[in-house]
Parts: C-alpha cells; sequence; structure tokens
C-alpha cells in the first residue's frame, strides 16, 4: 500500500487515509476507527462568533466545514465560516471540495431493479456456458419469488419494518410485524429444509404442522433484529435451492410431511414459492407499495400445482358433509361428473376438475358447469384471500358444483 | 463463492446475481444513462464472472469492489464508443466519459461508506436536517454528528480524483 498525502493539508493532525488505496483496486477508504469526537471544540460553538485567528477557532470552524457545505448548521454558525475561510487557505481549500461533493450526493434512491432481468441474465450466462449443477425447473420459482421478496425488504426502510402485516386465509386471520411474516415463511420453509437434510431452523423434534411452526419460530428467535431475521430466512433459501441442485432429480421423489397433509417435493417448492409471493404481496399492500405477480412461466407451474389438489379438496369437503351438490358413485378410473375450469390471462390454463371422486377421470363429456377466472384472481382465491361468494368469476352451468369447486379453492389457504 | 461458481453450480450464479445485480445495473445506468444499455452490460458482467470465475483474486479486495470495477469499466468501454460514434471532438468525448465515471463513484463511495455516516448524510442532504437535529435523531453528541458529515463528505469528495486511474 502506498498511502498519498490525503487531500486535506493543513488538518491539524496526520492526514485520514482518505487518498489511499491500492493500483487496480475499486475501493473507498476507511475512515479510522478511532474515538474523534474527542477532539476539537465541545459544546456550544456560540463563543466563535467574534473569532480571531486562533488555533481554537480554526478547529472549531474547521470541524464544522462538513454541515457548513450541506447547509445543515446555524446561521450565525456559517457566518463565522464565511468570515474564516478568505484567511486561512487549509479551510478554503477543504471547503470548497466539499461543497463540490455535495453535488455528488443523489436525492434519488436507485430504480428498483425489473424483476425479470434475473432471468434473462442467467439465460445469457448459462447459454454460454452450461452449469454443471443445474437448479431444478420446478425450483425456478421458489428461487424467483425469494429473490423479489429480498428486493422488497432491501427497499424497506427502519420504521416500514414495524408495519403491521395482516395475514388472512379461509376462517383465520393474524397480524404480524414484517420480521413476524419472514419468520412465519423460514419456519415452513424449514419441513423443506429438514427433508433435504439441512437443519431445522427450529430444531429437532419441532412440530410440522403450520401455526404451530410460526409460533415456535416467533418464541425462538424473539431477541432477533429484524436484519438477522431476514438474513436467516434468505440463508435457507439460498441453502434450500443450492440443496435440491446437487439432489437434482431424485430429490423430486422425496414427500414433505405439513404433519395434516404431505406434499411430493415438486409440489412443495411450488407451494413455498406461492407463498413467498402471496406474503410479499401483503407486506407490499401493508406499505403501500406496488409488487407485481410472478413471471407467467411461473405462475402457470403454481397454478398446475394448485390445479391438481382440487379433486382432493372437493371430496375433503364433501366428506366433511359441506358439499353442495350430490356425488354420483363412480369406479376409479371411469369418467364421472367434471367442471371445467378456465384460468385466464399470463399464467393461465384449461383445466377439468372430477367432482365425483378424485379417482374419477375427468372428461369434458361430461362436464356440467364451467368457471371462468383470471389467473392471479384464482391464486388469491386458494390464498384465501377472495369470498368464494363474491369473487369476480363467470360461472356458468350447475351452481352446486361452481360452489363446490371456489370454496374447495379456497379451503387450501391456510397460514 | 469462488469455488462454487468454478464447479458450475447454477444456485451460486443465482446468489452472485442476488446479491450484486443491483450495484451492477445502477453503476452501468449512472454511466450509461440508459437502462437498456445499462441491463446489456450487466448481461456482460454477469456473463464475464460465470465464464472466468477465477479471475477473481481475494488477494485485491473484495469481491463487491472487484464487481463494481468490472463494471465500471465495461461501462466506461462502452460509453466511449457510443460517444465517439456521435462526435469527432475528442476532448468532449472525454469530458464527458469522465463527468459519467465521477458520478458513478461518487454514487460507489456512497453506498460502500460506513452506515454511520451514510445515514448522518442522508438526515441532512435528504432529510433537510441541521447538525444538531441529525445528532439529537441518531442519539449522538453534537461533535460527532458534524464529524459524520465532514468525513462523508470527504470521502465523497475522492470521487473527482481521476477517477479512471483509481479502478
Amino acid at each position: 500500500m502506498t498511502p498519498r498525502p490525503g487531500p486535506f493539508p493543513g488538518d491539524d493532525e496526520p492526514p485520514e487515509q482518505v487518498g489511499a488505496r491500492e493500483p487496480g483496486e475499486y475501493r473507498i477508504p476507511r475512515p479510522r476507527a478511532s474515538s474523534h469526537g474527542s477532539r476539537g471544540t465541545r459544546g456550544s460553538l456560540g463563543s466563535v462568533a467574534g473569532f480571531g485567528p486562533h488555533a481554537a477557532d480554526h478547529r472549531a470552524l474547521r470541524s464544522l466545514l462538513g454541515a457548513w457545505a450541506l447547509h445543515a448548521c446555524s446561521t450565525e454558525e456559517a457566518d463565522s465560516v464565511d468570515r474564516h475561510l478568505p484567511h486561512c487557505t487549509a479551510c478554503r481549500d477543504e471547503a470548497e471540495r466539499l461543497r463540490d461533493a455535495v453535488r455528488w450526493l443523489s436525492p434519488d434512491d436507485p430504480l428498483d431493479l425489473d424483476p425479470l432481468l434475473r432471468a434473462r441474465v442467467l439465460e445469457v450466462c448459462l447459454g454460454r456456458r452450461p452449469p454443471r449443477v443445474p437448479v431444478p425447473d420446478w425450483a425456478a420459482p421458489y428461487t424467483a419469488e425469494s429473490a423479489r421478496l429480498d428486493a422488497l425488504l432491501g427497499s424497506l426502510g427502519d420504521e416500514e419494518w414495524d408495519t403491521a402485516v395482516g395475514l388472512v386465509w379461509l376462517g383465520g386471520a393474524r397480524g404480524f410485524s414484517v420480521s413476524g411474516v419472514l419468520g412465519h415463511l423460514a419456519a415452513v420453509d424449514g419441513l423443506v429444509a429438514s427433508v433435504l437434510g439441512l437443519a431445522d431452523p427450529l430444531g429437532e423434534g419441532a412440530p410440522r404442522e403450520t401455526v404451530a411452526r410460526t409460533d415456535a419460530f416467533a418464541r425462538q428467535h424473539a431477541d432477533r433484529t429484524h436484519e438477522e431475521v431476514r438474513t436467516l430466512w434468505r440463508r435457507q433459501t439460498h441453502s434450500i435451492v443450492r440443496t435440491a441442485a446437487f439432489a437434482g432429480s431424485g430429490a423430486s421423489r422425496l414427500s414433505v410431511n405439513y404433519g395434516e397433509f404431505a406434499l411430493p417435493m415438486r409440489e412443495a417448492f411450488l407451494d413455498r414459492a406461492f407463498e413467498c409471493w402471496i406474503h410479499a404481496d401483503d407486506i407490499a399492500k401493508a406499505i403501500d407499495y406496488p409488487y407485481d405477480a410472478p413471471a407467467p412461466e411461473h405462475l402457470k407451474q403454481m397454478i398446475d400445482a394448485t390445479a391438481s389438489l382440487l379433486p382432493v379438496a372437493v371430496a375433503g369437503r364433501r366428506r366433511q358433509g359441506l358439499a353442495a351438490s350430490r356425488a354420483k358413485l363412480v369406479e376409479a378410473g371411469a369418467p364421472g361428473r367434471s367442471i371445467r375450469l378456465e384460468i385466464e390471462g399470463p399464467g393461465g390454463g384449461d383445466y377439468y376438475v372430477p367432482l365425483d371422486s378424485p379417482a374419477a377421470l375427468a372428461t369434458a363429456e361430461e362436464s356440467v358447469a364451467h368457471i371462468a377466472l383470471d389467473a392471479v384472481e384464482f391464486c388469491q382465491l386458494t390464498a384465501g384471500h377472495r369470498d368464494p361468494e363474491a369473487i369476480a368469476a363467470g360461472v356458468d352451468g350447475d351452481r352446486d358444483a361452481v360452489r363446490d369447486v371456489l370454496y374447495a379453492a379456497a379451503s387450501l389457504s391456510r397460514l | 463463492m469462488q469455488q462454487r461458481l468454478a464447479r458450475g453450480e447454477e444456485s451460486a450464479l443465482g446468489e452472485l446475481y442476488d446479491r450484486f445485480a443491483s450495484l451492477v445495473h445502477h453503476l452501468a445506468n449512472k454511466i450509461m444513462d440508459d437502462p437498456e444499455a445499462a441491463e446489456q452490460i450487466t448481461r456482460e458482467v454477469f456473463g464475464y464472472i460465470w465464464e472466468n470465475p477465477d479471475a477473481f483474486d481475494a488477494k485485491h479486495g473484495s469481491l463487491r469492489s472487484w464487481v463494481a470495477a468490472l463494471t465500471h469499466r465495461q461501462a466506461v468501454n462502452r460509453l466511449r464508443q457510443v460517444a465517439h460514434g456521435a462526435t469527432r471532438d475528442r476532448e468532449a468525448v472525454e469530458a464527458k466519459v469522465h463527468a459519467a465515471s465521477t458520478a458513478a463513484r461518487a454514487d460507489y463511495i456512497v453506498s460502500s461508506m460506513p452506515y454511520p455516516l451514510r445515514q448522518a448524510l442522508d438526515l441532512a442532504y435528504k432529510g433537510k436536517r441541521n447538525y444538531r437535529q441529525a445528532a439529537a435523531e441518531l442519539g449522538v453528541s453534537e461533535d460527532e454528528a458534524r464529524r459524520r458529515l465532514r468525513l462523508g463528505l470527504q470521502l465523497l469528495s475522492t470521487a473527482a480524483d481521476d477517477p479512471e486511474r483509481q479502478l
């Protein structure tokens, strides 16, 4: 390291290492970590108003130069500096330099990055050099949604972290802070992590059910700062993706146990991507930020996975006596009544949902009703954010069947 | 990170992007003043790192400062090409490159300076607080508030010191 003289000659102490750097480096000089506050003048500067060319006044005025350049001192202080400058070359040079530096301060925060840029940049890279350990397709939505949420978190001011965020599902609602929401995400992501052989953030023998895990996380990590919770959540998302990439197709055969139900690894990743988006959207709404829907190809994967859960959800409500339409007895694999679910817009698709039994064959011929619904609205419905009775959907045919499917969709929601 | 990139882990590339994309895009945009050109540079920078995972040497500084230097060089070269295409006035081109380069470096300095200094500058500049109010909000002495403002500006003022030679 070759220290150059500091750019502020005439200072009353050795030059700060402001100008020193190694060649070939893009690095800003570090300020010294010593206790600067102890030197120079103390307390009120009122006494310097009628200054003379004394060392004490010089030091006092010099210490004011930053505030002076930023118009962040009193008029009397600014006047004292102005009167001092013509008599003191060192202060005058520094004052000019600092005034110039103020021009480089930018009143605007950097623009938010286009979230779709990530996929475009990675595609270029992977086209030039194919990865030896690729990230599976089914992990891409989770990767993208956690990156989007992290970018949102990066733009939050300290006070915004304290905003109350309401999480709503069919038949329930709870309030969280922003870090509480992250804790909830990290706690449930931990189910996936532990199946992949990573440490469960709640430790061994933790509950598997999502509400219990969320509460356990809140208890265990109550004393963490929001930055620590964010780091914990973010590191875990990275580890999960990395480990899934190494496990490759082997991982897709694993099953993730949520306590009351289980999902194949692939569906669990899509579920976690979905939850990450929905809760990021909850946070964004609470602080009045705009937040887009996922990329269409990711939304499509999530909606496919959700639609595949509908037949079992319909049957589950039927078993609980909640179904409105009456089922016909159908043998497994034989055609039964179905409903056509047309999800419109980017990420949408066309689905036939069997109504009589999840094992029945759902065909267009046996369709008794038709629901047309926007892709994002459908997701909001399955997240429990829309009333199945009041959702803006185009419906046609057997009303009871329509009701059963809309309620089954909403019943997929949970904390 | 570097080893994982060298091993061809796609997940490492994703993490690299998540850490540095906004730095790269913002620096490039500051120099080019053109979001599309900035996106192109972002692709080139990450493409270069992914294809040359051994190019970074930790002996010469942090990964962050290396990525910033790479971006800066790439953007300045591009700006020079574009500017030379538009005019034959070599001096005008260099003046433009110098101004853009300095502005980008200043931004980098602000984004990299120790948080307490940046916080104080933000309060005074964006928040229009005087140093006494800033001191009260930060819970530090008035001496300390003045010191932070002065030191923050001193750091920032080095942006004008021939920014390209500093890369």
